[in-house]
């Protein structure tokens, strides 16, 4: 009874701390309100029958609580070593890790459930819930690590498509249906039950490896959102084996949240979650887009200067290539120079730029840039026109006017940040080769755009280094 | 079976709730957000800890092992996650914040 009620007191302080997190003035509160959540859930579980009946054994390796407690004591340790040592530019990667970790978690829970079959038989449906979490949490984990592995760059980040691939992944999900079948129907014997989820699990596993194989490095946010979703079906299902409501509210919220992550990232990108998923767009790398036949034209560091010197309002369009250049605090600096100078600096974060949802966002508050400073797409681009120099940095396709104009484009119908209208925009970029996605950049052709060749990094610290030596 | 679908009631309304909290929050926090919702989605834990108590009956090892597991890989989440967005969260500053 106590326990229940504080399961609801948990439930509600996660959705009053994720509904604070939509503000940053609020956002640390939230998060404070729903680590409190946590806090009063775990120690509620304490209160369970189940474990309290475990605390009067004269035996200590029968005790529940000796056990959990030094599992969290060891887990604490180490999340909280990792979570001290992350770069910010890692983060994609500890998320992919932390996704596969609870995936992997709610995975075990059905697992050992599925070994405590009682004498009739499972109930129909804690036998379904128990093969819906070993499905979704195996899948979490395996394409969680394969994720981390490509962020990190441990593996190639390309996208890897052969053929045969979705008749691939139609048998195997047929083969994952049928063993649970097996292990659902009752009356079948029990090592066939066994058997039959280990086969669910084996498949799980592996179909999780073949659902983000395809799926290349620029498409990343997508697929990190699309698990962040998963592990929280997980755990919602898992809540179904053992009935648990705050499981069940919990995953609820987390599986919601994970999928409207997804769409907005696919909404972003112009595409749809079935296409990112099967077409392997990443792995497509001899798209050409027209290209006027001209050169872009090139400035100097020096003739650059002297138009940002006379700007007064100057918006910055930053591309995970300014986090590789770890350009962010020169960028910081300049930015503080040009305000200096009398100039407004705004810097306009396209959706999918960074690695996962937000996490140019994040990069540029590392580097001290006041949030009010950080702009969203829709809420720029109306004053394009009216910004005197747009500064390009490491970005690329998604400043590409092509995506509005140019029906033949692949990026065609893509939301883009319109650079194009600013007074007079530079790009930084490091050579003449095409972007990431091999598509031509009509911005570059056009007649108020001026290209600056060179490492980012290098060149943002000259510009500044001009306004100093004034 | 009737309690079933009652669990499913809930389950259907929370997720409704979820979507109308997330579609608010603004794209600049969506990367603390993810991994809040991450650390949350480690409420796990209070299945892996019913599942060491009943564990705790069994004659074999094996489901005790597996529920350390899952506590230990759920509470890695719980503090990672947490622990990165309020470190993110504490960069988030205004204008005047900075300046002092």
């Amino acid at each position: 009874m106590i326990n229940n009620i504080a399961y609801i007191v948990a439930c509600v302080l996660f959705i009053v701390g994720i509904k604070k997190l939509n503000k940053p003035t609020t956002a640390r509160q939230g998060n404070r309100l729903s680590i409190l959540g946590m806090i009063i859930a775990v120690v509620a579980v304490f209160f369970e029958r189940g474990v309290l009946d475990t605390w009067n054994t004269t035996d200590w390796t029968q005790n529940a609580y000796i056990w959990a407690l030094g599992a969290i004591a060891i887990g604490s340790v180490i999340g909280l070593i990792w979570a001290k040592k992350v770069k910010m530019t890692g983060m994609p990667e500890l998320v992919a890790i932390y996704n596969g970790f609870g995936g992997l978690a709610s995975f075990l829970v059905a697992l050992i459930q599925s070994m405590g079959e009682p004498d009739g038989g499972f109930d129909f449906a804690i036998a379904l819930s128990i093969c819906l979490t070993i499905f979704t949490g195996a899948v979490t984990f395996s394409g969680s690590m394969l994720a981390f592995g490509k962020l990190s760059e441990k593996i190639s980040g390309r996208a890897i498509v052969f053929p045969g691939q979705k008749l691939l992944n139609l048998i195997l999900l047929l083969g994952i249906i049928g063993a649970s079948v097996i292990f659902i129907v009752p009356d079948i014997n029990a090592d066939l039950n066994i058997i039959a989820i280990l086969a669910v699990t084996a498949i799980s596993f592996i179909f999780g490896v073949l659902i983000v194989m395809p799926i290349g490095g620029g498409d990343m946010p997508v697929v990190i959102s699309l698990l962040n979703s998963l592990s929280g079906i997980a755990v919602a299902m898992a809540g179904f084996i053992i009935s648990n409501t705050v499981l069940i509210v919990t995953g609820a919220l987390v599986g919601a949240s994970g999928i409207i992550l997804t769409l907005i990232m696919c909404k972003a990108m112009n595409r749809s979650i079935g296409n990112l998923l099967f077409s392997g767009f990443g792995a497509t790398d001899s798209v050409s887009g027209k290209g006027p036949g001209t050169e872009p034209k090139a400035i100097s560091v020096e003739d650059a200067y002297a138009v940002l010197e006379a700007a007064s309002s100057v918006v910055v369009i930053p591309g995970y290539g300014m986090a590789v250049a770890q350009a962010q605090h020169v960028v910081k600096e300049l930015a503080q120079k040009l305000e200096a100078n009398g100039a407004e600096v705004s810097f306009v974060v396209h959706p999918v730029a960074g690695r996962m949802p937000g996490h140019m966002n994040v990069l540029l508050a590392e580097a001290d840039i006041p949030y009010e400073q950080l702009k969203t797409m829709d809420e720029m681009n109306p004053q394009m026109p009216t910004q005197d120099v747009a500064i390009v940095i490491g970005a690329n396709d998604v400043v590409n006017p092509a995506a509005e104009t140019d029906t033949s484009s692949p990026i065609y119908g893509m939301p883009i940040i319109k650079a194009h209208e600013c007074r007079t925009v530079f790009v930084l970029k490091r050579g003449k080769g095409r972007g990431f996605s091999g598509i031509e950049n009509d911005l570059f052709f056009m007649p108020n755009t001026l290209m600056i060749y060179g490492d980012a990094k290098a060149t943002i610290s000259s510009l500044a280094g001009e306004f100093t030596s004034d | 079976m009737e309690i079933f679908i009652l669990l499913i009631f809930i389950f259907v309304l929370a997720a409704f709730l979820g979507k109308e909290l997330i579609s608010k929050v603004p794209s600049q926090l969506h990367t603390p957000l993810m991994a809040a919702t991450n650390a949350i989605a480690g409420i796990t834990i209070v299945g892996a800890i019913v599942a060491i108590a009943d564990s705790m009956a069994d004659a074999g090892p094996l489901g005790r092992i597996l529920s350390v597991i899952a506590i230990i890989l759920a509470t890695i989440n719980i503090v990672g996650g947490y622990l990165v967005a309020e470190r993110m969260l504490g960069m988030f500053r205004k204008k005047e914040d900075k300046d002092k």
